[in-house]
């Protein structure tokens, strides 16, 4: 018989959270999701900082997907000062981003997930049962960084966003050395979705409300509006007025919800389901020979998605590197007004809003971010709750792992703490 | 004869992004045979499984922002014989640090609704202010190869090989022209620790200071500098202000710059 969940630190996530299950009279009585990661004040101290700052500083909030944090901020500030950047740049962005999603996907899915499916404890102790899948994981992940390295300086805090573009264009040789890995990195990705086709992932099925960026022309993650489960579109700017953070009763972490007041899920298995029929042909064919359509709706299969958006980002980025070439400028010039823009990317761990307001000279009077996780947490919740019954059969190791499985199949960043309280324990 | 007994090696994370942790994790080509070489017994990032203490060496990323962590640095420095503060968070209390100049409480106000729900020091430190540290490696986010180099170095137990030039002995190496000189960029460079690589003035821009201030740097003299090359009012502060701004030289070049704004 299970009694009381009680898991202090959570391992293989980002950053630091903990978890407690009530167990009352063989019943759940309380789930709760435990963001013990300090306060770091990010939108606090962006006021008064200079708008060319912004992307160096938000970087900060998370060390695994700065690139996400630099998107979405330059682009709330080219949407306030309503600057368009050159097709040359938007390309060159959508390389760069390419490039985070190769190295987190890699991350969550042979280090951070797939241990858990396999029964191990990390990467490492699967290394010595299977060392060329590590080793292969490992050198894809290093290709992401690389090519985060070629455009951004270094692949943790980039230096080479800046609002309007990019500081220089990326040398020619660097990007150019870099398409031979890349032709691998693809063929390694086709196989991860084969290999993660196998894998024995736990039971369960959600009726999930997707929230995910969409583009009608490509899969979306650095451009587009807010799609939901119901096809209701809408512009990104509004974001935030639409699905607005609320302090629920019972809990002091900040909640999300849809316009319905429904609990959402943003995040590849989001994506995946909204925005299927914008994978290239690549992608698609991967989906096929494994028989993955949406409805996809077991969230540790989130998994599988992330799998067929390796496959996706690596076709792009190889598509990219072949025909890139920089035009004119690297950074479009603009003059400094007062304005307000609000903009969305898709973070390789969902869906990251940031808005600003500026005053007439460049500087931040407002700031407002909403990480994905911050999002996903009402979801994880309830995710929790309907596993109750499963964790209730089960022993108590095997119930906890359960969950915090459940927990790490979400691809959790509570490093991104700029909107988590602190929980205090109510120890009655 | 049974095997020598591998060091083992833990890794904790304070207030800070997981970048410096990260880092191990992104060392590809030498992170097996790293967990050959040491017995990595705490990493919560990378591994479920944990080994009770003490430990032969300590990472500890991150700031002291909370009584809770200061409750915890002081037991980790009790579980670890080398203790090594990793990265600027926790050599200088990390962008967060930015309280540190302002009203902490007013800032609370305006990011959370319930402020009092907070358990938050007032400031965030490095971890050499609570507990005496053995190496201090900076970077915002540390150069993973730097990182391999102490561990190595306290494995067999040698002074680790850190560059103790400025960011502008790199940019000659790299050949990249000076954006002071070239472009009237105001840059850090000049009075920043190396190990970067030069990355800023590489792409064009000035330097924000992620490695921190240069034991010898002549803030006196920089001073000047910066504010000679200012494109708007403030920028130098700003520069100072960053991710590197509760270094004490940081600290006191900003103060400098704020005094001879007031004069002129």
């Amino acid at each position: 018989m299970t009694e009381s969940i009680l898991v202090s630190a959570l391992a293989r996530v980002e950053g630091e959270g903990g978890l407690y299950i009530g167990v009352e009279q063989g019943q759940i009585s309380e789930v709760k999701l435990n963001i013990y990661e300090p306060p770091r004040f990010f939108e606090g101290f962006l006021r008064g900082r200079y708008l060319q700052e912004v992307p160096d500083i938000t970087a900060r909030i998370c060390g695994i997907c700065p690139v996400a944090y630099q998107m979405s901020s330059v682009r709330a500030l080219e949407a306030a000062l309503r600057v368009t950047v050159t097709p040359a740049i938007r390309q060159l962005r959508r390389l760069f981003y390419c490039a985070e999603y190769i190295e987190s996907h890699a991350l969550h899915i042979y280090m951070l997930q797939a241990p858990d499916l396999l029964g191990h404890d990390s990467a490492l102790s699967l290394a010595a049962e299977a060392p060329e899948v590590v080793q292969n994981a490992l050198r894809l992940k290093k290709i992401g960084n690389q090519l985060l390295a070629a455009i951004g300086g270094r692949s943790v805090h980039p230096v080479n966003t800046r609002v309007g573009g990019f500081y220089s264009w990326p040398k020619a040789d660097k990007l150019a050395a870099l398409e031979p890995e890349m032709a691998w990195a693809l063929a390694f990705s086709q196989e991860t979705v084969r290999w993660a086709a196998d894998l024995p992932y736990p039971e369960l099925e959600v009726d999930y409300e997707f929230v995910a960026q969409h583009h009608p022309d490509e899969y979306a993650f650095l451009e587009g509006d807010i799609l939901n489960s119901a096809g209701e579109l809408s512009p990104e700017a509004d974001f935030d007025s639409l699905y607005l953070e609320k302090q629920v009763q019972h809990s002091t972490a900040l909640h999300s919800h849809t316009p319905h007041g429904k609990p959402y899920l943003v995040g590849p298995l989001a994506r995946f389901n909204l925005n299927f029929k914008q994978l290239g042909e690549a992608a698609r064919a991967s989906a096929a020979e494994i028989d993955l359509a949406p409805p996809l709706l077991n969230p540790y299969k989130s998994l599988l998605a992330r799998a067929i958006e390796l496959v996706e980002v690596t076709d792009e980025a190889m598509r990219i590197l072949r025909q890139f070439r920089p035009e004119g400028e690297s950074f479009v010039d603009f003059d400094l007004k007062p304005g307000e823009g609000g903009a969305v990317s898709e973070a390789p761990r969902g869906l990251l809003y940031h808005r600003y307001r500026l005053d007439g000279q460049g500087k931040i009077e407002f700031a407002r971010i909403m990480p994905p996780t911050a999002q996903n947490l009402a979801r994880i919740e309830a995710d929790l709750w309907q596993l109750g019954p499963q964790i209730l059969s089960k022993p108590q190791a095997e119930a906890t792992l359960l969950c915090e499985e459940l927990i790490r199949a979400y691809d959790p960043c509570i490093s991104c703490s700029v909107h988590f309280l602190t929980l205090k324990i109510d120890r009655r | 004869m049974s095997e020598p007994r591998k060091p083992t090696l833990a890794v904790y994370k304070f207030s800070s992004c997981d970048g410096c942790q990260f880092s191990i994790l992104n060392l590809e080509d030498h992170l097996l045979a790293l967990a050959g070489a040491v017995d990595i017994a705490f990493f919560l990032e990378a591994s479920s499984a944990t080994k009770p203490g003490p430990y032969d060496i300590g990472l500890v990323e991150g700031s002291i922002s909370t009584p809770d962590e200061q409750e915890r640095i002081a037991a980790i420095r009790r579980q670890c014989t080398t203790l090594i503060a990793l990265g600027t968070c926790a050599t200088a209390g990390g962008i967060q640090a930015l309280r540190n100049f302002g009203d902490a409480t007013e800032l609370a106000g305006a990011v959370y609704p319930h402020p009092e729900y907070l358990e938050a020091l007032p400031t965030s430190t490095p971890i050499g202010d609570h507990v005496p540290v053995d190496l201090e490696l900076w970077g915002c986010p540390v150069n993973k190869y730097q990182v391999l180099e102490v561990i190595q170095a306290s494995l067999q137990r040698r002074r680790p090989h850190l560059p103790v030039t400025s960011v502008c002995a790199e940019c000659k190496r790299n050949g990249t022209t000076c954006v002071i000189v070239a472009d009237g960029t105001p840059c850090l460079g000049p009075i920043t620790q190396s190990g970067c690589g030069a990355l800023c003035p590489g792409v064009r821009r000035g330097c924000y200071g992620c490695f921190g201030p240069l034991p010898e740097a002549e803030i006196e003299a920089m001073v000047p500098v910066l504010q000679a090359s200012q494109r708007f009012d403030g920028e130098a502060g700003l520069l100072l202000r960053h991710v590197s701004c509760y270094a004490p030289a940081f600290a006191r070049a900003a103060e400098l710059l704020a005094s001879q704004e007031a004069i002129a």
